[in-house]
């Protein structure tokens, strides 16, 4: 494998019930990239974000994380390993307001129970408190701190889940359809803050995302996922003109690269009769 | 102060020390039907310290206490595996166990009942239940209460996030029964007389209703479940025979009302942000339907 990747994804089989809903699927991350997942419904991308997370293991294959094999690695410790996510569905925790919702994002970085029994939202000054605080408005969302996150409009929901997600300080961060429910101008914003984030270079993002427009904005690469397996990978541009990646979107009549060569055939039939 | 004021006093600082010791395990979502067991072993552990080997009850009872969590340490492993009701079932059976066994047990007075000669007054009951508050409270901003109510609300999200769930529901209950513990220590030092009978399943049932009915969404939901469920069958004490009948009605009428209990978030939120003016465009977020 090349230094260059921070996730590497090694013949990755996953199967629900005899449905092979990950199929022999490989691809690589690269360090400090903007990664797209895409590919149409049911193609097995939130899958791949819970097989990266642990939610799932694989029946077969690696997962490499820099040059960490975590495969067998349980779920409750791989955001030690620097893998951090967001939910298809917002899952905020609402019994906590949105101060200790980014405070339990953090809760990785802790170690040992004593650090645990340390009264983090008790007193104002506390070191880790005041960081979730500046992390809630850096990202505009100080007005928030106190509020019941159940109350919140949905797309702020999303903010304080990256919020949230970014308090474990992640290598690797997953985001799934992270501007599913924003109007165009929430859109805009999203993709500029995530921009911004990356701008390090320490920050490595996989986003599985529909809205095409938006992974073409934001990121570098692509990788299509259709049936659990990959069909094509490279620049957004590349992959979008794709013949393959057109056809599992729109069916293969409707592809214009597909019908040329359909009527090309045609023709070289009609001249051999 | 008139007896029976002191004696309403005693019996709302017993009970919110016994909400607490419910309190700790629900905020983990782990419904312990079997708190009434771990409060007798709480109960007849410092009772038998004080009267044998003569230990003074402020240190007895915080024994009696440590008794009750080790208690729990050894059952919590099989307990813990099962969730939802039959996590409450099992919790349920651990009760019936322990008070089957103090009902055998000779030494401890079977079921003729144990009389326990050293006594604590009114003001040793208000500490230790002031302590129970202030330490459970504290509890609640630190990472593990952040983190326990984290597992309530989603065990894989919180997984992912790095909190080690086992362990955290595990030490919830071992704490809680501990605090049930405290809570049996300060009702057999100031009733002078326990018997197993009485830590049956309907006082576990009444402490859990305590919980839910003041809210399990901040730590002050259980102070005032106890304290509101509490009072309110003295209050009614002027409709005799009624008075049980109308306390359930209200019960019912609460839970229908509000189903997150007396106290939510929001209403702490409505009652002491006054200073900040509510967020435009923010519904203030209600009781209801959460």
């Amino acid at each position: 494998m090349t230094d260059t990747s921070i996730l590497r994804l090694d013949c990755i089989h996953k199967n629900f019930g005899g449905v092979n809903v990950i199929d022999d699927l490989s691809f690589e991350v690269q360090r400090g990239s903007r990664t797209a997942l895409i590919g149409p419904n049911g193609a097995g991308k939130t899958t791949v974000f819970n097989l990266i997370s642990g939610v799932f293991f694989p029946d077969s294959g690696s997962i490499f994380v820099g040059e960490n094999d975590i495969t067998g690695i349980k779920s409750g410790t791989r955001i030690r390993h620097g893998i951090a996510r967001t939910f298809q569905n917002v899952r905020l925790m609402p019994h906590l307001s949105t101060l200790e919702n980014v405070i339990l994002g953090q809760h990785s970085r802790n170690r040992g129970w004593l650090g645990a029994l340390q009264p983090v939202n008790l007193l104002p000054g506390n070191r880790w408190c005041e960081e979730a605080r500046a992390g809630l408005a850096d990202a505009g969302l100080g007005d928030y701190e106190r509020a019941s996150v159940g109350s919140l409009p949905y797309g702020v929901q999303r903010r304080i889940e990256l919020v949230r997600a970014l308090m474990a300080q992640p290598k690797l961060l997953l985001l799934d359809e992270p501007a599913a429910g924003l109007n165009a101008a929430e859109t805009e914003e999203l993709q500029i803050h995530l921009f911004k984030l990356c701008q390090s270079g320490d920050l490595t993002l996989l986003v599985v995302e529909h809205d095409m427009h938006f992974v073409g904005a934001l990121c570098e690469a692509a990788v299509v996922l259709s049936f659990g397996r990959k069909i094509a990978e490279g620049t957004p541009d590349a992959v979008r003109d794709n013949p393959d990646v057109q056809e599992v979107y729109l069916g293969k009549s409707a592809s214009p690269v597909s019908a040329a060569s359909e009527k090309k055939e045609g023709d070289r039939a009609s001249q051999r009769a | 102060m008139s007896g029976y004021f002191e004696g309403v006093l005693v019996l709302l600082a017993i009970n919110v020390v016994f909400a607490y010791g419910a309190y700790l395990p629900l905020a983990a979502g782990q419904l312990n039907l079997g708190i009434a067991g771990f409060a007798a072993v709480g109960a007849y552990g410092s009772a038998y310290l004080s009267d044998t080997f003569a230990i003074h009850p402020i240190l007895a009872i915080p024994i009696g206490a440590m008794f009750a969590g080790l208690i729990a340490l050894l059952v919590a492993v099989p307990v813990l595996r099962t969730r939802g009701i039959y996590l409450a079932l099992a919790t349920f059976a651990v009760g019936q166990i322990v008070r089957a066994a103090i009902l055998n047990l000779e030494f401890l007075g079977g079921a003729a009942g144990y009389p326990v000669s050293a006594f604590v007054g009114l003001p040793v009951v208000l500490g230790f239940a002031l302590a129970v508050i202030v330490v459970v409270m504290v509890l609640f901003a630190t990472r593990f209460g952040i983190a326990l109510r984290a597992v309530q609300d989603d065990e894989r999200v919180a997984d992912l996030m790095g909190v080690e769930v086992r362990g955290f529901q595990m030490a919830a209950f071992i704490l809680g029964a501990a605090v049930a513990g405290i809570g049996g220590g300060l009702y057999a030092h100031h009733f002078s007389y326990i018997e197993a009978q009485y830590f049956n399943i309907g006082l576990s049932i009444s402490i859990v209703l305590y919980v839910l009915l003041g809210g399990t969404q901040t730590a002050w939901g259980p102070l005032i479940g106890a304290t509101v469920f509490t009072l309110l069958p003295e209050l009614l004490r002027g409709s005799a025979s009624l008075r049980y009948v109308v306390f359930a009605a209200g019960v019912i009428v609460l839970m229908a009302l509000r189903p997150q209990g007396l106290l939510t978030r929001a209403t702490i939120q409505r009652l002491f942000d006054w200073r900040n003016p509510p967020i435009p465009g923010v519904p203030m977020a209600s009781g209801r339907g959460q």
